[in-house]
């Protein structure tokens, strides 16, 4: 607004006489100091939060991203080897050239000190785009210093990968600084022996269908959540404030309840010795082994997530509801409209924008939710986040997991995005 | 009233001072220990900790219950150059990649640990293969099939890793571990593989069809669980009839809870457990102090009266006798002979190699 005053003002500029304060400085200087100091203060004031979303939030996310395409592992061990390899076309065993230079780099390598060594991440980082490359790298390194040429025989003898032209057609292929392998490796996709990627071998692919399933759990919880939620919420927008306030803890109760605990409980009701189980069997309704399998598999991670992301359903639909006059209802009833057709198209359309936030918080959470789904989900029940989970602490394939972890949020971006261009952002209410 | 100021001013300086020197003679040293939590750094507590604290007051001994992410952590702390753990608790095929990356130190393990008592060296003393490059072993322990005895009848109770794989005579659902270690070695050799030739099997891509043939043929009778604190929880709930899980757990579960499990020792899994020193860690000289006091013979046969895993020194066997609560403790360790007559010894590098390759087709299996 301030802007666009000055602006106004400029465009006088050329008409009118020069406007001054009473101290004779121009208005317009005057004016766009005051301007500045306020920027400044404004700027001070969100200065805080900016710095802590860049520390805590933006930084790590970059950081993120950089690792699932960083690749310093093989240029750092290898440089000689790499050098030598240049032009080697992929089909046969290298050259004598080539292990000379690869002696040379091990020898140069095991020479300095140990945590500066670089001949351990190779292995590891080799290992990931073929088996057994981490044995060839460490059982071989430590005996280089002994080798006499010729070194070809020598390092063929160590371990029969030296001798495969497929594990140094990745020595060559990971020889870059940067690298999409782990995108390659993300997507189910592999490189073959030319080098183009192909799709795995089935009984390898694991992320696209565990991507896909995610999508479709999140959606699914999200519905439920809606269904479950919305009468809830009406109901609790047309009570007397006394009475919506105590369903409304009803409602809170879980969301103020450790997440562990709340998960640990459905183990107890959804299990097959369980509370549901025991109550079916013993009123008659199904026989002892014909006991429901609730939880570890899908069933447990719907139930057990839809009941936990319930209040982030509910609290923006009420918030929405209690805003809706009830006189809008009661004018459309006095025009002719039937309860339904009055509910349809004069209620529904207004609680749009807390449907649009309640289903925007809970897609979002649930799409990276995993200590439920690893709790009560078995293996049908497990979402993407359980890989990523299992990539960062055990597999420590963190290029992996941040390969993993990008493709999520980018697909949750673009997800947004197209929900803002069908819904429009600005037709979300939190309250 | 200023100079009643000063005064004050002068005695709580005096005083602060005091204090100073006073911490400054004792020297405190705080080393943060890395181990597995619950029943086992409890052990570890009551075995090394405790005594050690007693001889020397000045060092405090911290637990961290981290070790399932012990790689992870080291890795981090190494590359942030901020190495907080002074000694960490881990199973010998991480200790192996942390050791070729250089970010743990090597062991001479006869400078650096006590003789047996006979004057035997640590190296000699320590079981075979047990050491390792920058790895000092503490324990063995077993991954095992346990069942709950209440559900199958007194005449026909399973005893064997072929009665696992067995649907139509021992009925039931069963629960197996989400990752691939264990789980293929026993299929193959429930399939008839003899525990030595196991992981040549296993190396070839037929092996492994083999092994998952054999574990599609109960696969509509499978759970899976993921933290070692489920195993127990299952077959206590008789969700399951049968559970893998590590010895140490069964037996907490039976000595501790009175639960009806047993333990098949057929085909069990041994693996090693034991320390190692991050480099660059804090206060080294004490670690290397401890290391040498909680390593020594009388100390790891100390650890197996509190929890059921078998010294990792020949010398401390023979010290082992009875629980802290008074019963004999040799029925409920892996490496007793009546319990050692099978065992499958889990082989680290190969897991190191084709573990990742493994882990992605059971999970692809798993998902099936």
């Amino acid at each position: 607004m301030a802007q666009a005053d000055a602006g106004a003002l400029d465009g006088r500029d050329g008409n009118v006489t020069r406007m001054v304060t009473a101290d004779g400085i121009p208005l317009k200087r005057s004016l766009q100091r005051a301007e500045r100091r306020r920027k400044i203060a404004a700027l001070l004031l969100v200065t805080p939060l900016l710095a802590f979303l860049l520390i805590v939030f933006l930084f790590p996310i970059g950081q993120m991203m950089w690792r699932s395409v960083d690749n310093p592992q093989v240029v750092n061990a290898l440089p000689r080897t790499l050098n030598a390899l240049e032009g080697w076309d992929g089909s046969e065993v290298p050259s004598e050239e080539v292990f000379a230079a690869l002696a040379a780099d091990f020898r140069e390598d095991l020479q300095r000190p140990r945590a500066d060594q670089t001949w351990g991440p190779l292995g590891v980082r080799l290992n990931y785009e073929l088996s057994a490359a981490r044995g060839a790298v460490a059982r071989t390194v430590r005996n280089v210093p002994d080798f006499e040429p010729p070194y070809r025989e020598a390092f063929t003898d160590s371990h029969r990968l030296w001798g495969d032209p497929a594990f140094w057609r990745v020595i060559q292929r990971e020889g870059r600084p940067l690298t999409a392998s782990y995108y390659v490796a993300a997507l189910d996709r592999e490189y073959d022996d030319e080098g183009n990627i192909v799709r795995r071998d089935e009984n390898r692919r694991i992320y696209v269908g565990l991507f896909m399933r995610t999508l479709a759990l999140s959606l699914g919880i999200t519905f439920l959540t809606f269904a479950l939620g919305f009468p809830i919420a009406y109901y609790m927008s047309i009570l007397p404030m006394r009475h919506a306030n105590l369903l409304m803890i009803c409602v809170l109760l879980p969301f103020w309840t450790s997440l562990l605990v709340r998960t640990t409980a459905w183990i107890v009701l959804l299990q097959q010795q369980g509370v549901i189980n025991e109550v079916l069997v013993n009123i008659g309704l199904i026989g002892d082994d014909g006991r429901f399998s609730l939880m570890y598999n899908m069933y447990g991670t719907i139930i057990a997530m839809t009941h936990i992301l319930l209040p982030f359903m509910v609290l923006p639909l009420y918030s929405v509801m209690r805003t809706i006059p009830p006189s809008y209802l009661r004018a459309a009833k006095s025009l002719g409209a039937t309860p339904t057709t009055a509910f349809r198209r004069v209620y529904f359309p207004q609680t749009l924008p807390g449907i649009g936030a309640g289903a925007v918080l809970v897609f979002i959470i649930s799409i990276g939710y995993y200590i439920t789904p690893a709790l009560v989900g078995g293996q049908s029940g497990r979402m993407i986040s359980n890989e990523i989970a299992r990539h960062m602490q055990q597999s420590l394939n963190w290029g992996l997991a941040a390969a993993l972890g990008s493709i999520l949020l980018v697909g949750v971006l673009i997800l947004y995005w197209a929900y803002n261009r069908l819904v429009g952002a600005d037709n979300l209410k939190l309250g | 009233m200023q100079q009643k100021m000063l005064k004050l001013i002068g005695a709580s300086g005096a005083v602060s001072l005091m204090a100073l020197s006073a911490a400054q003679a004792q020297d405190r040293i705080d080393l943060v220990v890395m181990s597995w939590g619950g029943a086992y750094t409890n052990s570890q507590q009551q075995a090394y900790h405790e005594p050690y604290m007693e001889m020397n007051p000045h060092v405090n001994i911290i637990n961290d219950d981290g070790s399932a992410n012990a790689l992870a952590t080291l890795r981090a702390q190494s590359q942030a150059g901020n190495v907080t753990l002074a000694l960490v608790d881990m199973l010998p095929s991480d200790a192996q990649l942390a050791c070729d990356e250089g970010i743990i130190m090597s062991i001479d393990h006869d400078e650096m640990l006590a003789a047996a008592p006979d004057g035997t060296p640590a190296s000699e003393d320590f079981l075979p293969g047990s050491l390792g490059e920058c790895f000092i072993p503490q324990i063995v322990y077993s991954n095992i099939i346990a069942f709950n005895t209440e559900m199958f009848p007194e005449d026909a109770q399973p005893s064997t890793v072929a009665d696992f794989f067995d649907v139509e005579n021992f009925p039931g659902r069963r629960a197996l571990q989400d990752r691939p270690g264990g789980s293929l070695e026993w299929a193959l050799y429930a399939d008839g593989v003899n525990p030595d030739d196991i992981y040549d099997v296993l190396a070839t891509p037929e092996g492994v069809d083999r092994a998952l043939a054999k574990l599609d043929t109960i696969k509509d009778h499978l759970i899976f669980w993921t933290e070692g604190a489920q195993s127990p929880q299952l077959l206590a709930d008789q969700e399951v009839a049968f559970t893998t899980a590590y010895n140490g757990r069964i037996f907490e579960a039976q000595v501790d809870e009175g639960q009806p499990f047993e333990i098949i020792w057929d085909g069990q899994v041994v693996e090693w457990d034991g320390w190692v020193i991050p480099e660059g860690g804090p206060h080294l000289e004490t670690v290397l102090d401890y290391l040498y006091f909680a390593t020594d013979t009388q100390r790891l046969a100390d650890q197996a009266r509190y929890i059921s895993y078998g010294p990792a020194r020949a010398s401390s066997a023979v010290l082992v006798d009875t629980h802290v609560d008074g019963f004999d403790m040799a029925p409920h360790m892996p490496t007793s002979p009546e319990n050692y007559f099978a065992p499958i010894i889990l082989d680290n590098d190969f897991w190191t190699d084709y573990g990742d390759e493994l882990r992605e087709i059971y999970a692809n299996w798993m998902m099936q």
